[in-house]
C-alpha cells in the first residue's frame, strides 16, 4: 500500500509537546500515544516495496542532527526516520564546527536556527543540555538523542515498544536493567517510564555502579544476577561505559563478565519466555555472550527496527505540534 | 573627608557592649564618639540621620568575597565588588587570593589595597595564598605577605592535598597568630563532580560531590591543627559530618572556627532539577538534612560566621551546560536579606546576626572592627528590617549577575552603609 499524508491521517491532537527531552516529563497517556504511533510506523517500514517505506508527512521540513558525542546507530536511525518522513536531514559535525573554536552551545544553536530549521536532534555529554537548548530557541523542536547519563528518551521508547509487542502490557512486568546503571541514560529513561507504567524495575550490577537512592524511587536493587534470573520477564543488558568512568569501578572485565554476563547457563535458569534486550553497541563476551545475543530470546535487531519507528513517531508528533501552534498564530 | 554624623532613634545592637536598645550614635572624624551623648555634646553641624524603626549595627564584615581582580575583570573588579558590598550592607570584605596571578606576592597584595583605596568604597582586606601559585607545593612568603597587609592565608578553590605541607602552613602561621582558611575538598572524591552526591544527582545522572569529600579533609585538618595548636578556619562548611567534627573539636579545645554561606542555609540540591547553572557552586547545594545541620551548627555556635563566598562569573562563562559552567554565585547583595529571614522567624537573634556577620569575622581575621565602642572605626550598617523589595537582575550592582535569587521578594535590607564615618551607600 502506498501511504500519503491524506490516507495516513493527521497527528493526534492530544499530543502537544514540541520537544522530547526525556521520559521523566511524560505522562502515561503521552507514552502510549508515541508507542501507538510508532507501532503504525513499524508496520509501514516493514512493507516490502521501497516506495511504501516512506510517508511524506514532514515534506519540506528540515531536521538537523546536532551530535556532540560520537554516535553511529542513533544518528543513522534519526536520519533514516526523518528521510522516510520526507524531511531534509542535515548532519552537523561538531568536531569540525566552530565549537572547537570555542563557540558556546547557545551561539551554535542560534546560528543553526537562523538557517531556518524545524527540528534539532541533539546528543550531548552534559545532562540537561537539550533542555538548555530548548529554552533558548524559538519555534524549533528539540529532540534529545542522549544527554550524558541522564536520558535517552527514544531509546527508552523503543525498548518499551519492544516489550509491549511481546507482553502486551507493562503492568507487574519485572524488568531488570543490568550493568553500568550509574552512567546509563538508557537505564534512567527506562526506569522513569517503567515506574509510571506499573512495571517492576530491578537494577542489577556491581555495588560501585548502583546508587542506594534507587530504592527510594521504588526500584529494587540486586547485586546478584544469579539471584534474580528466575523471576525476571525482561533483561536489558547495558554496556559498561568505560568512557564515563573516573576510576574503574570493578577489578577486571573478566570478573565483571563472570558475575554479570548473560550466557547460555544463566539463560537456562530464566523464565521460558524471557526477553533479552541490549541497547547496543553490545560488547560480546562482556555483558552478553554471542550465543545469547544471536539466540531466540534476543530482540536486539528488533530493537533497531523499532528504533526507526519510534523516532519517526517522535519527529512527526513534535513537529506537528509545533506546526499547529504556528499555523494558529 | 569624614563627616560628623548623628544617627538618632535607631535600635542599636552591639553585643560587644551588651547593647540592644533605642539610642543615638555619634560619629566624629571617622570614629565612634559616643552612644547617646548629652544634647550639648552633639556638634551643631552634625548631619542628622533619622533611624526611627531601623536597626543600627557595627559595620557588617564578609570574610569571603571573590573580587576577581587581577585577571578576571570581566566578572568583577575590586571597585565593583566593593560597591556591591556597600549596597548589601558590608563595610568590610576579605577577598581570597585565587585571582590571576594569584595573590602570592607582596606586590599583588599591595595592588588590592591600592585599588581598594582608590575605589573608596568599603574596606577590602586581602587574603594571601598559602602556597606559591596555589599549587600546594611550597609555602608562599607568608611572613612578608602578612606584613604587606594580608589578613589571613588560603588556597581557596582547592585544598592543600599534601598533608605535610598543610601541617607546615599551620605551624608557620601560628607564629604570626594568623588563621589558615581552608577550602575542604578531597580532590579524588570530588573529581569531575557537578552537584551534591545523593538522590537528586542519581536521578539527573550528574556526577556527585559527596559530603564526605568535605568531611575527610575537615577531619584531617582538625587533627593537624590540634597537634600543632594552630588556628584553623573552615570556609563555607556544608555537610553534617564536617559540622559534627568541628563541634567535637571545639568541645575539646581545638582552635577551629567555621563559616557558612547564606545559600547553604537556604537552598537544597533539589534546585538542580532545573539544570540552571546558578545553582552550581562548590561546595554544592546539599540535601535538606545537611541544610538542617548547617542551621543547627549556626545556632549552637559551632559555626562562627556567615560569609557569602561571593563568586562572580560573566554570563558567557556561567550560562552554559551545567557540566562546564564554573562553580559559584554572587552573594554580597542578598546575604543580609536572606539572614534577616532567620531573624524575622525567630531562629536567629539580632545579637547573633551581628556576631556572625561582624564580630566573629573580625576576630577570625584579626582586624579591629565589628564594634561600636567609643573610639572604634566608624563603620556602621543601618538596616530596615521591614523594607519590602524585589531583587531584580537590573538592580544588581555587582558586575556579574549569576544569582539564583533573582526575582525573589525580600523583606529587609541595609539602607545606609557608613565607612570611616562617611555615608558610602544610601538607598534612595
Amino acid at each position: 500500500m502506498l501511504y500519503t499524508p491524506a490516507n495516513w491521517g493527521s497527528a493526534p491532537l492530544e499530543w502537544t509537546r514540541e520537544h522530547l527531552l526525556g521520559l521523566a516529563d511524560l505522562s502515561v497517556e503521552e507514552i502510549t500515544i508515541i508507542l501507538d504511533q510508532a507501532q503504525r510506523f513499524r508496520s509501514c517500514i516493514l512493507e516490502s516495496s521501497e516506495n511504501s517505506r516512506a510517508i511524506p508527512l514532514l515534506a519540506g521540513k528540515t531536521i538537523v542532527n546536532l551530535f556532540f558525542e560520537n554516535s553511529t546507530r542513533t544518528k543513522t536511525s534519526f536520519g533514516l526516520a526523518g528521510r522516510r518522513l520526507g524531511a531534509n536531514v542535515v548532519d552537523f559535525a561538531s568536531s569540525t564546527s566552530s565549537l572547537s573554536k570555542g563557540e558556546t552551545l547557545i551561539d551554535t544553536a542560534k546560528n543553526i536556527q537562523a538557517m531556518g530549521l524545524d527540528a534539532i536532534v541533539m546528543r550531548h555529554s552534559c545532562p540537561g543540555a537539550p533542555k538548555l537548548l530548548a529554552s533558548r530557541l524559538k519555534d524549533c523542536v528539540v529532540v534529545n538523542a542522549g544527554d550524558g547519563a541522564y536520558e535517552h528518551p527514544t531509546q527508552g521508547l523503543l525498548d518499551l515498544l519492544t516489550i509491549r509487542r511481546r507482553f502486551g502490557s507493562f503492568k507487574d512486568l519485572t524488568v531488570a536493567l543490568v550493568g553500568d546503571i550509574a552512567h546509563s541514560r538508557v537505564a534512567r529513561s527506562n526506569i522513569f517510564a517503567l515506574l509510571k507504567l506499573g512495571a517492576k524495575p530491578i537494577v542489577c550490577g556491581p555495588s560501585t555502579l548502583i546508587s542506594p537512592y534507587w530504592r527510594e524511587l521504588g526500584v529494587e536493587i540486586s547485586y546478584s544476577l544469579d539471584d534474580i534470573l528466575p523471576r525476571v520477564d525482561v533483561f536489558n543488558l547495558l554496556r559498561i561505559q568505560f568512557e564515563r568512568q573516573v576510576t574503574r569501578p570493578f577489578p577486571s572485565i573478566r570478573e565483571y563478565a563472570r558475575l554479570y554476563a548473560m550466557d547460555a547457563d544463566r539463560l537456562a535458569r530464566c523464565k521460558k519466555d524471557v526477553l533479552i534486550l541490549a541497547p547496543g553497541p553490545i560488547n560480546r563476551g562482556v555483558e552478553i555472550t554471542p550465543d545469547v545475543a544471536d539466540g531466540p530470546h534476543s530482540a536486539i535487531l528488533d530493537q533497531v527496527t523499532n528504533g526507526i519507528a519510534t523516532r519517526m513517531a517522535t519527529l512527526w508528533l513534535t513537529i506537528s505540534a509545533m506546526s499547529r501552534r504556528l499555523a494558529a498564530r | 573627608m569624614a563627616q560628623t554624623l548623628y544617627i538618632e532613634n535607631g535600635r542599636i545592637v552591639d553585643p560587644t557592649q551588651n547593647l540592644d536598645k533605642i539610642a543615638n550614635l555619634l560619629l566624629i572624624d571617622g570614629k565612634v564618639a559616643a552612644i547617646s551623648p548629652s544634647a550639648d555634646s552633639v556638634p551643631s553641624d552634625a548631619q542628622r540621620i533619622d533611624a526611627t524603626g531601623l536597626v543600627v549595627t557595627p559595620g557588617l564584615i564578609d570574610m569571603h568575597a571573590h573580587l576577581r581582580e587581577p585577571g578576571y575583570e570581566e566578572a568583577e573588579t575590586v571597585a565593583s565588588g566593593a560597591r556591591a558590598a556597600l549596597t548589601g550592607g558590608f563595610t568590610s570584605i576579605a577577598c581570597p587570593p585565587n585571582t590571576s596571578p594569584a595573590l602570592d606576592t607582596q606586590a599583588n597584595v599591595a595592588l588590592i589595597r591600592e585599588l581598594a583605596a582608590r575605589a573608596r568604597m568599603c574596606n577590602v582586606f586581602p587574603i594571601c595564598c598559602i602556597s606559591k601559585g596555589r599549587k600546594g607545593e611550597e609555602l608562599a612568603e607568608l611572613g612578608l605577605l602578612f606584613e604587606s597587609g594580608a589578613v589571613a592565608c588560603s588556597d581557596d578553590g582547592s585544598s592543600i592535598e599534601n598533608d605535610e605541607l598543610m601541617k607546615r602552613a599551620l605551624q608557620y602561621c601560628k607564629m604570626f597568630d594568623k588563621a589558615v582558611l581552608c577550602h575542604e575538598e578531597s580532590v579524588e572524591l570530588a573529581k569531575d563532580g557537578v552537584m551534591h552526591e545523593g538522590r537528586v544527582s542519581n536521578i539527573l545522572g550528574l556526577r556527585g560531590i559527596p559530603a564526605e569529600a568535605e568531611g575527610v579533609m575537615v577531619s584531617r585538618d582538625i587533627a593537624l591543627a590540634e597537634s600543632v595548636g594552630a588556628r584553623l578556619h573552615i570556609m563555607h562548611v556544608s555537610s553534617a559530618g564536617a559540622i559534627a567534627s568541628i563541634r567535637r573539636a571545639k568541645a575539646r579545645g581545638v582552635r577551629v572556627t567555621a563559616e557558612v554561606t547564606p545559600h547553604h542555609l537556604t537552598l537544597t540540591d533539589e534546585e538542580l532539577r532545573s539544570f540552571d547553572s546558578n545553582f552550581k557552586m562548590n561546595p554544592p547545594l546539599r540535601s535538606q538534612e545537611h541544610v538542617d545541620a548547617c542551621i543547627e551548627g549556626l545556632l549552637d555556635g559551632t559555626i562562627d560566621a556567615i560569609a557569602t563566598d561571593h563568586a562572580p562569573h560573566s554570563a558567557e562563562k556561567k550560562e552554559r551546560e551545567i557540566n562546564i559552567a564554573p562553580f559559584g554565585i554572587i552573594g554580597l547583595e542578598t546575604a543580609v536579606p536572606l539572614i534577616l529571614d532567620f531573624v524575622a522567624d525567630g531562629r536567629l537573634t539580632w545579637a547573633q546576626l551581628v556576631e556572625k556577620m561582624a564580630i566573629n569575622p573580625a576576630k577570625i581575621l584579626g582586624i579591629a572592627k565589628g564594634t561600636l565602642q567609643a573610639g572604634a572605626d566608624a563603620d556602621v550598617t543601618i538596616i530596615d528590617p521591614n523594607r519590602q523589595w524585589t531583587y531584580t537582575k537590573e538592580s544588581i550592582v555587582s558586575k556579574s549577575k549569576n544569582s539564583p535569587y533573582i526575582g525573589r521578594n525580600f523583606k529587609g535590607r541595609a539602607v545606609i552603609t557608613i565607612v570611616d564615618g562617611e555615608i558610602r551607600y544610601k538607598l534612595d
